[in-house]
């Protein structure tokens, strides 16, 4: 179980690196769903089998296909050298020494914790079910109520035919 | 069952975080912005399944699932926006769409 | 009964809001009848109250109504509480009494004036004030009322304030008082300190157990108070605004500026005399300093022009004559003279208000002449006002009040015969310049036609005035000639009996020597301006005569000594170099927030770095704290 672990993670880093360094969206979107089927694999041998399947279903089905739509709506296609001229090699410098730096204290931080060693069980949707609708009920309404927003937000601005974003920055335009 | 210690599936975790951050600092397409921040929200999902399981609590789960609603309607609107932007202003280049920036005025 | 006293001061501040409130929709005659009909109530009242009291002779000499507690804080109290004795009775009478007469007389002399009701709200709140001044039964609501004299003497100066000069007369004014008040408000904050307290009647009864005589504080404190007494009363150095108060319509001038506010000075130091007693030397101060004042606006009165500040520097002469009767101790005789001469310069100023106003207002003397046969009523009764001026003998009451004071200036425990030298020397040159300006005026061809003859309402008060300038002396006679003491009787308890020194000379010896200058004195002036000597015309052009006129040049003096350093160091500090340090703090955060503004570029990617570096910089200082 362990060596799936190791090998899961792998794949899920990697492919998390092709997809933000991809100068292709598309590719860099099919990476990013091996990602997450590894993580839907780390998921499920860490004891959570609803959130495994949740994980393909909602974000690797429904979210990522979202993002090829968009993708495919914008009709970017190929665009190499443009992403060549912003991605030079100079832009990775600060990046690079400020993720390094939080990993630094990442590391230093998980040296300092001494959890004891715990054999995980399966947790399932039954248990799971039972917390959200007792313990979390009014978390679950609000989120039903992000979610209702997010609808209305996605169709509000996602109108093809409206000429303006927003009338203020239409007037900003203007001027 | 997994016997690795929690230290090292954090860590995990965390490194999956700074690739999501690294991509949103380096990348200036605004859709793969969007992307590095999944990346970064899966990992704290993951941090909460990893929780969960080590001390057999459904709340781990519970917490997911919430990230999956708002990373969801995050996503919905993220990308209505990035196709406004594109109607608008013909680029995906995040550097572009500065207007929060105050004017020179302000300098003198 | 009591409480009928603060009647006295509420009635003209009531028809003082209400004039002031609803003025706009009240018409004249209604405005007219508030102003005089209130002051004329006060009036009333306090004669009633006056005589209920000389017969009743109260308990401790002073009837005491407190209305309410004004503060409350800490050792210290205040009450709304008025105090009526034998002193403040007398300044009550006087301002009621000539003000309802003054009142009566501006419904006239206002008549075409558009600022009517404001001029009888300002009016109204002048002798509230006042009345709260004399009235006030501890020295914070006297002060109180100080300040509301001196407020409505600043508004009523500038009343015509469209003309420049009129407002820069009336801040002249306020400020130089307010030199005088600074002075007075910290010798209040001195006597509370002492005793705790500021009721007049405790101050008084524990300033001699707690100070001997020629104490320090108790002199520090009497200094401060003779401060304000000298801003108030336009005394010497602080007389300069004075005569430029001139600048007010003349019922002001009679009530503000000679009758009342102006005496409150004297009012002050005789309500405080135990303290000026502890202090002989201040006291020897007062005595000299009215005596210069005296001098110095009586020379200066000579060589005016201007029909009033010949009476603006005469006023300041008279009071200078009071504050040397209170100087040698005869407290009773500055009051005395405080209330004749109240009658007849009131008099002097509403006949030269009339004669102002008929002759198409005509300031200058020069330019007058012969209005004898065509103003009988006035000319009469300002040859009255005027010989009660000039102390004619015997008939008018100005010479019983002034012949008194000269006669004890000398033989008092506290006279010398240098003070009255100097006495019987301004007494010479007030009736000089009194029949000087009568005879300038009335006597001689007539330059200018009057408008038409001064109606009812303005002579009816001149007569009054008259009459009481002329009998108002009988009241109190002297030994060899009556002797009657009603008015010293009436104030012995409450103001100390004057010793006399060991070596009287004669009362009588001294009358016919005042008589002999006094009659002197207009027979000079029959010879120099009726006669048109020519010495006096040479005189009027000589740099002295000039000198005279401009008040002894103390404008001047003061100009170079005080206004001129200061604009002096104004114009150095001009940039104000206490203002850089705080301009530096707003340049610096200025230029904190251009470079913040740099930051500031509208980059997602750059405030997402910044956000990061930020996380990183606090969680290492976590981590290493």
């Amino acid at each position: 179980m362990n060596t799936i672990f190791y090998i899961a993670g792998g794949v899920a880093i990697i492919s998390s690196l092709l997809a933000i360094t991809n100068r292709n969206a598309i590719h860099a979107l099919l990476y990013l769903i091996l990602s997450l089927l590894s993580i839907s694999v780390i998921f499920y041998i860490l004891g959570a089998p609803f959130s495994a399947a949740l994980e393909v279903i909602v974000y690797a089905g429904a979210i990522m296909v979202l993002f090829i739509f968009v993708v495919m709506m914008l009709n970017i296609g190929l665009e190499e050298e443009q992403e060549n001229k912003w991605l030079t090699p100079r832009m990775w410098i600060v990046p690079s020494i400020l993720a390094l730096a939080l990993l630094i204290i990442f590391i230093y931080v998980l040296k300092e914790f001494q959890f004891e060693k715990t054999t995980a069980d399966i947790i399932g949707p039954k248990q799971v079910g039972i917390k959200m609708f007792t313990k979390y009920l009014l978390a679950v309404e609000i989120s039903a109520i992000l979610l209702l927003a997010g609808i209305i937000g996605g169709y509000h601005l996602g109108k093809q035919k409206k000429k303006v974003l927003h009338r203020f920055i239409d007037n900003i335009r203007k001027i | 069952m997994v016997t690795i210690s929690m230290e090292i599936q954090i860590l995990f975790a965390g490194a999956l975080f700074l690739t999501g951050l690294l991509g949103l600092l380096v990348r200036r397409n605004i859709i793969f912005m969007l992307l590095s921040i999944e990346i970064m929200l899966n990992s704290a999902a993951l941090v909460f399944i990893i929780a969960g399981s080590h001390w057999m609590q459904a709340d781990g789960q519970v917490m997911f699932i919430f990230i999956l609603t708002v990373s969801a309607a995050e996503v919905s609107v993220g990308l209505a926006l990035i196709l406004q932007m594109y109607h608008h202003y013909r680029t995906l280049d995040a550097d572009a769409i500065n207007r929060l920036h105050d004017k020179k005025e302000n300098e003198k | 009964m009591t409480n009928y006293i603060g009647l006295i001061p509420a009635i003209p501040l009531l028809s003082f809001l209400i004039i002031a409130l609803l003025g706009k929709f009240i018409p004249r005659k209604g405005v007219a009848i508030l102003g005089v009909g209130s002051v004329t109530l006060s009036s009333l009242i306090t004669i009633v109250t006056g005589v209920n009291f000389i017969s009743s002779h109260p308990d401790g000499g002073a009837w005491i109504s407190t209305f309410y507690t004004w503060i409350n804080a800490g050792g210290f109290s205040a009450d709304i509480s008025f105090r009526l004795d034998s002193l403040s009775l007398i300044f009550c009478f006087v301002i009621t009494f000539v003000g309802t007469l003054i009142h009566l007389y501006s419904i006239e002399f206002m008549k075409d004036d558009e600022g009517f009701a404001r001029f009888f709200a300002y009016m109204n709140l002048f002798v509230s004030s006042m009345l709260i001044l004399v009235l006030a039964d501890n020295l914070l609501l006297l002060y109180f009322g100080w300040e509301g004299v001196g407020l409505c003497s600043y508004l009523l100066i500038g009343f015509w304030y469209k003309d420049p000069a009129n407002g820069a007369a009336a801040r002249k004014a306020f400020i130089v008082t307010r030199i005088g008040d600074t002075s007075m408000i910290i010798g209040l904050f001195l006597l509370f300190v002492s005793f705790g307290t500021l009721n007049i009647e405790s101050v008084m009864q524990q300033a001699p157990v707690k100070w001997s005589p020629g104490a320090p504080l108790a002199v520090i404190s009497a200094i401060l108070l003779l401060g304000g007494a000298l801003g108030k009363s336009a005394q010497l150095p602080l007389q300069t605004w004075l005569p430029d108060a001139m600048a007010g319509p003349s019922p002001v001038s009679a009530l503000i500026h000679a009758a009342t506010m102006v005496t409150a000075g004297v009012y002050l130091i005789a309500r405080m005399n135990v303290l000026f007693t502890l202090a002989p030397a201040v006291q020897t101060a007062i005595a000299v300093i009215g005596a210069a004042t005296l001098l110095i606006a009586g020379f200066s009165a000579l060589t005016q022009h201007d029909l009033k500040r010949v009476l603006a520097y005469s006023t300041i002469s008279q009071i200078g004559y009071m504050f040397l009767a209170l100087g040698v101790g005869a407290w009773s005789a500055a009051i005395f003279h405080f209330m004749i001469h109240a009658f007849f310069k009131a008099l002097l100023f509403l006949g030269a208000g009339s004669i102002i106003l008929l002759l198409h207002e005509e300031h200058d003397m020069f330019k007058m002449g012969g209005l004898r046969k065509k103003l009988p009523v006035i000319f009469i009764t300002f040859l009255i006002g005027g010989a009660s001026l000039s102390a004619l003998p015997l008939i008018t009451a100005g010479f019983y009040s002034k012949d008194q004071i000269l006669w004890l200036s000398w033989s008092s425990g506290m006279g010398s015969k240098w003070l009255w030298l100097a006495g019987i020397t301004g007494a010479f040159i007030t009736s000089l310049y009194t029949f000087r300006m009568i005879f300038l005026t009335f006597f001689g061809e007539l330059k200018i036609q009057p408008k038409h003859k001064p109606g009812l309402l303005m002579t009816i008060p001149l007569i009054i005035l008259a009459s009481l300038s002329l009998v108002g002396g009988f009241i109190e006679l002297p030994d060899n000639l009556g002797p009657i003491r009603l008015f010293s009787k009436l104030l012995t308890p409450l103001l100390p009996a004057i010793t006399l020194s060991n070596e009287t000379t004669p009362e009588w010896m001294f009358q016919i020597i005042s008589a002999i200058i006094s009659v002197g004195g207009i027979y000079l002036a029959y010879i120099f301006f009726y006669k048109k000597s020519a010495f006096s015309v040479s005189f009027g052009k000589s740099r002295l005569s000039y000198f005279f006129y401009k008040g002894w040049e103390f404008d001047r003096l003061y100009d170079i000594l005080f206004v001129r350093p200061i604009v002096w160091l104004s114009e150095i500090n001009k940039k104000d170099f206490i203002d850089k340090i705080y301009t530096c703090i707003a340049t610096a955060t200025g230029f904190f927030n251009m470079l913040l503004t740099k930051t500031q570029n509208g980059k997602l990617r750059w405030y997402v770095t910044v956000l990061t570096a930020g996380i990183i910089v606090l969680l290492t200082i976590m981590l290493i704290l």
